[in-house]
């Protein structure tokens, strides 16, 4: 983006167009001079600081409850630093600095940091808890029922209040209908006359206990869910709220051999704490894994396996190509429309403006999808108007063009805008010094109007280009990354390195959580590079321009 | 200093206020909720898609109103299974969950649902494939209410017989192409990179399969079907009927417009689903439903047979109540029918089937399609075939080399199977 100045000295920069108004050092330093405090200035203050002591308290509790103690110490120190700061006349900067900053920190460093610690972890699915976790599930799965068990109805009660009492579980034997009372320490059988059995076999009433109703049974779930009555062949354990089979658990973990016992075949698993599974003699390993470290595994596999830097290189010139064909190729569309219609000659430029703008009024989503389908082979807008029969996303090159092609459409009217606004500000004695001085309009287009027009859009053509160079929606909306090479799957043509990690952390078994926080790492530092030296040179341009 | 002062104040009044609002909100909410429960009992939560909610909100209304209980079901719309995965890492998830059967390999693997136990009585009121379908590792886990499988729906009025075979199919759709009356000869959607549903009853009527069983049944992912010889000779066959042979699969043809193409008449043949019936006759095409034809002489054209089902989340806050309306109250004719209605998918229920199929004939004959279907895999490796596994038939149909393309897909597939 770097243009050199080709006419040097007939550029000076205008007075008249600084920013308008410079209110914002004004007030800094009346501040200082104690400037007057108005009625309005301190309701906002007050209102806004009590929203965010108000949001504090608020995010107080569920720390306090979860004793999440750093949380709330980190909580409580930016609260009351954020109360000092603007009950304080002092530290004026700071009052314009510490809101962007706390935003900053919320939602860019933030997410970076954890999206780091994520790929040291081996987090996805099958490892997304703890170990522990991970035995509870693996208990809770492995309970069959006892064969040839009866099944029982149930009813909860207990001995005391309702919502506090013991729970007892009053079960009646579908085969002899004798009722029995169990708690965690067995089944007593109950005498027929104490109770009272409904047609179902559920008891509705016993002397001694207190049915509970659905709605007091159901408010202690967790206990009832938790309640199991040793029986000879395994347990009696609730199935809902009015059935209850007798179960077994088959898999037990074994904290002295850190592993799961089957008790049915007598294999073993075995914890592995450097993938976080449980994994058998024969290599078999239980589906419920828990998350653990894994060092630079995650960043290694990218490295070293071939299936992913294979590919990488081809898809990374194909992704810059794709993020600088996007990016110019608006830039270059719309800045020519631009200075179309600045034209003065031009006549009607408001209806032209609002007709350009349309592309860039439409959701893009909506738009992608659209052009996606105008591309079919057989049904397709573009092929039945040209009489065409091309298999658009069938040929890499056709496929390419085809998604520049609808970039270019939905990215052209943004371009156009921000050149319309940038030609506004250049003033047209310029170019009319320049055709005095007997430049030619391309002339004088080359060495003034195109200059200045890049210092103002500089940055923004670096954000567009880091913005397409991850412009996941335009392919995945379009052509997915097809055409894939029939010998591999994982890569295709359009792919960009955003689409092509994506598929590899989420198409295959189950989200990689891990994985894919590593690829975003390197794609985050490729794409911070390439802003970093983007930027520099910006910034010497706009030394020889200013 | 005095304004100082005020503001101060101010400020911790206002924060007072704010919190009082805020926390007040947290504070009530807490006992309210034990108050609730002691007065009018639990909380039961469900999530279900959009669809789903509609038809489930009176009949989750009904039970708590029986039972004393509040009972909300949560529309959620998009990736359903990954936010419930998520959300009960997090401990705020829902209850109960409704969604499709091949999700319980990744929620089992994520411990995010709990077994059910049902009683042999109870297990038997239901179509035996939709018990096989929910059953995972020996265990039940969850409660199905509607089945569902591809079926060939065809134009009567353009193609009366049904076809015997997939050749039958061909010749009299080359027929009606070359008297102009369409355009294509078979919708089944394709698209630009392949659709593994879709394509599966023509694989396993070629003699391809994608894993084989183990002892216990259940799919062998050790097992991998895919790149065997079996499957390079299926896809041969099926890339005979593509682009650049018989010009019957076309990757043109995809999910988009499939179904958009049979009812504005420009194929005679549909290979779609109970889902598609609603266009077709909003269309107002007179039309029957068949079994998939298989190749001549080849094996049976199985389709894969899909369940919806509820299952209870293993980290729910009120398990019991959730064991309870999963065990014991969907497993009620009513709600399959409501469910039915809400969307026209065969129920499980072998007695809600009796209901509707008198009012639907299609039920019966999509049912009959299916017979001789095969449950879709629900072991979290059956996730590693999709993409692969559509792209190489995709690249098949467009006219690469079934060997290479296959056995590459292979290749990728047993990469990502753990």
């Amino acid at each position: 983006m770097s243009t050199k100045l080709s006419g040097p000295g007939s550029v000076r920069r205008n007075p008249g167009r600084g920013p308008a108004g410079s209110g914002l050092p004004r007030t800094a330093r009346n501040a200082r001079h104690h400037a007057p405090i108005t009625a309005t200035g301190l309701a906002v203050k007050v209102v806004l600081l009590g929203l965010v002591a108000g949001i504090a308290i608020w995010a107080a509790f569920p720390l306090v409850e979860a004793e999440k103690w750093a949380g709330l110490a980190l909580l409580a120190v930016t609260t009351a630093g954020l109360c000092y700061l603007y009950l304080t006349r002092r530290h004026i900067p700071a009052k314009y600095l510490v809101p962007g900053t706390l935003f900053l920190i919320a939602f860019q460093i933030v997410p970076v940091l954890y999206t780091a610690s994520t790929a040291f972890t081996n987090f996805g699915d099958g490892h997304r808890g703890s170990k522990d976790d991970a035995i509870v599930a693996i208990q809770t799965a492995s309970v069959k029922q006892v064969p040839g068990s009866a099944e029982y109805a149930l009813s909860v009660a207990t001995a005391g209040d309702p919502a506090t009492g013991p729970l007892i579980f009053l079960v009646t034997d579908p085969r002899t209908g004798a009722v029995s009372a169990g708690d965690g320490e067995g089944l007593r059988q109950l005498d027929a006359a104490d109770v009272t059995v409904a047609p179902g076999g559920k008891v509705t009433a016993a002397d001694g206990y207190t049915v509970l109703n659905f709605g007091q049974a159901s408010a202690r779930s967790q206990e009832i869910t938790d309640l199991v009555v040793p029986t000879a062949g395994g347990a009696l354990r609730s199935s809902g709220l009015s059935r209850a089979y007798e179960g077994k658990a088959i898999r037990a973990y074994d904290a002295g051999c850190d592993c799961v016992k089957d008790n049915e075949t007598g294999k073993t698993w075995s914890a592995d704490e450097a993938t976080g599974s449980f994994v058998a003699a024969d290599g078999e390993r239980l589906a419920q894994g828990w998350k653990v470290n894994v060092g630079l595994s995650n960043f290694t596999r990218v490295l070293t396996d071939e299936n992913i830097s294979g590919p990488f290189l081809g898809t990374l010139l194909w992704n810059f190509a794709f993020a600088l064909g996007s990016t110019g190729g608006t830039f270059i569309l719309g800045m020519f429309i631009a200075l179309a219609l600045h034209s003065p000659r031009m006549r009607g430029t408001n209806l032209y403006r609002v007709l350009l703008i349309l592309p860039y009024a439409m959701p893009s989503f909506a738009m992608l999808l659209v052009w996606r389908d105008m591309f079919n082979t057989d049904f397709g807008l573009i092929n039945n108007l040209f009489g065409l029969s091309i298999d658009w996303f069938g040929h890499d090159w056709s496929a390419r063009f085809a998604v520049i092609l609808v970039q270019l459409w939905l990215g052209y009217p943004y371009m156009f805008l921000v050149a319309t606004g940038a030609l506004q500000a250049i003033p047209r004695e310029l170019t009319e010094a320049t055709s005095v001085d007997g430049a030619s309009p391309w002339q004088s287009f080359r060495a003034v109007t195109l200059p200045l027009l890049l210092v103002a859009l500089s940055p923004l053509l670096i954000s567009s280009f880091a913005y397409n160079f991850n412009n996941f929606n335009a392919i995945y909306l379009t052509t997915e990354g097809a055409p894939f090479p029939a010998d591999n799957p994982t890569n295709g043509a359009t792919d960009l390195l955003i689409t092509y990690t994506y598929r590899l952390a989420f198409g295959a078994q189950g989200a990689e959580f891990g994985f894919a926080a590593a690829i975003s790492l390197f794609i985050f530092t490729i794409v911070a590079v390439v802003s970093a030296v983007s930027f520099r040179s910006t910034r010497k341009q706009e030394e020889v321009y200013s | 200093m005095r304004i100082r002062t005020a503001g101060v104040v101010a400020v911790l009044g206002l924060a007072l206020a704010a919190s009082g609002c805020g926390g007040g909100d947290d504070d009530s909410s807490a006992p309210a909720a034990k108050e609730s429960a002691n007065a009018a009992g639990g909380k039961l939560v469900i999530w279900a898609d959009d669809k789903r909610t509609a038809a489930l909100k009176p009949f989750a209304e009904k039970f708590g109103q029986e039972n004393g209980v509040t009972v909300e079901v949560q529309a959620v719309s998009k990736d359903l299974q990954t936010n419930f995965v998520t959300a009960s890492q997090q401990g705020s998830g829902p209850d109960v969950v409704v969604g499709a059967h091949d999700w319980i390999g990744n929620m089992v693997q994520n411990g995010a649902i709990d077994p059910v136990q049902l009683a042999a009585d109870q297990k038997s009121a239901f179509n035996e494939t939709a018990i096989k379908a929910v059953t995972f590792n020996g265990q039940l886990y969850g409660v199905p209410y509607a089945q569902e499988n591809l079926a060939l729906i065809r134009n009567t009025d353009l193609a009366p017989e049904a076809p015997k075979t997939i050749e039958d199919l061909v010749a009299t759709g080359k027929k009606l192409k070359a008297e102009k009356k369409v355009s294509e000869i078979l919708c089944l959607q394709v698209g630009q990179n392949g659709d593994a549903y879709h394509i599966y009853p023509l694989y396993t009527s070629a003699g391809g399969y994608l894993f084989g069983t183990a002892a216990n049944g259940d799919y062998d992912p050790k097992d991998l079907g895919v790149g065997k010889p079996e499957s390079i000779e299926a896809f041969k066959k099926i890339g005979a009927l593509g682009e650049k042979g018989e010009g019957v699969l076309k990757r043109s043809i995809a999910d988009t417009n499939s179904i958009a193409t049979f009812t504005g008449k420009k194929c005679a043949y549909l290979a779609s689903g109970p889902w598609a019936t609603v266009d077709v006759k909003k269309a107002g095409i007179s039309y029957d439903i068949s079994a998939f034809p298989g190749f001549a002489g080849g094996k049976e054209a199985q389709p894969f047979v899909g369940v919806q089902a509820f299952y209870v989340a293993a980290k729910g806050k009120n398990k019991a109540l959730a064991q309870e309306f999963v065990a014991n109250y969907t497993t009620k004719p009513d709600l399959a029918v409501a469910l039915y209605n809400a969307e026209p998918r065969p129920p499980a229920l072998t007695a809600a089937l009796d209901q509707v199929k008198g009012s639907d004939p299609d039920l019966a004959k999509f049912t009959e399609a299916g017979k001789n279907g095969q449950v879709l895999p629900a072991i979290p490796a059956m996730a590693a075939i999709w993409d692969p596994f559509g792209k190489a038939e995709a690249a098949v149909i467009g006219g690469a080399d079934p060997a290479k393309t296959i056995t590459a897909a292979g290749k990728t597939i047993s990469g990502s199977i753990k």
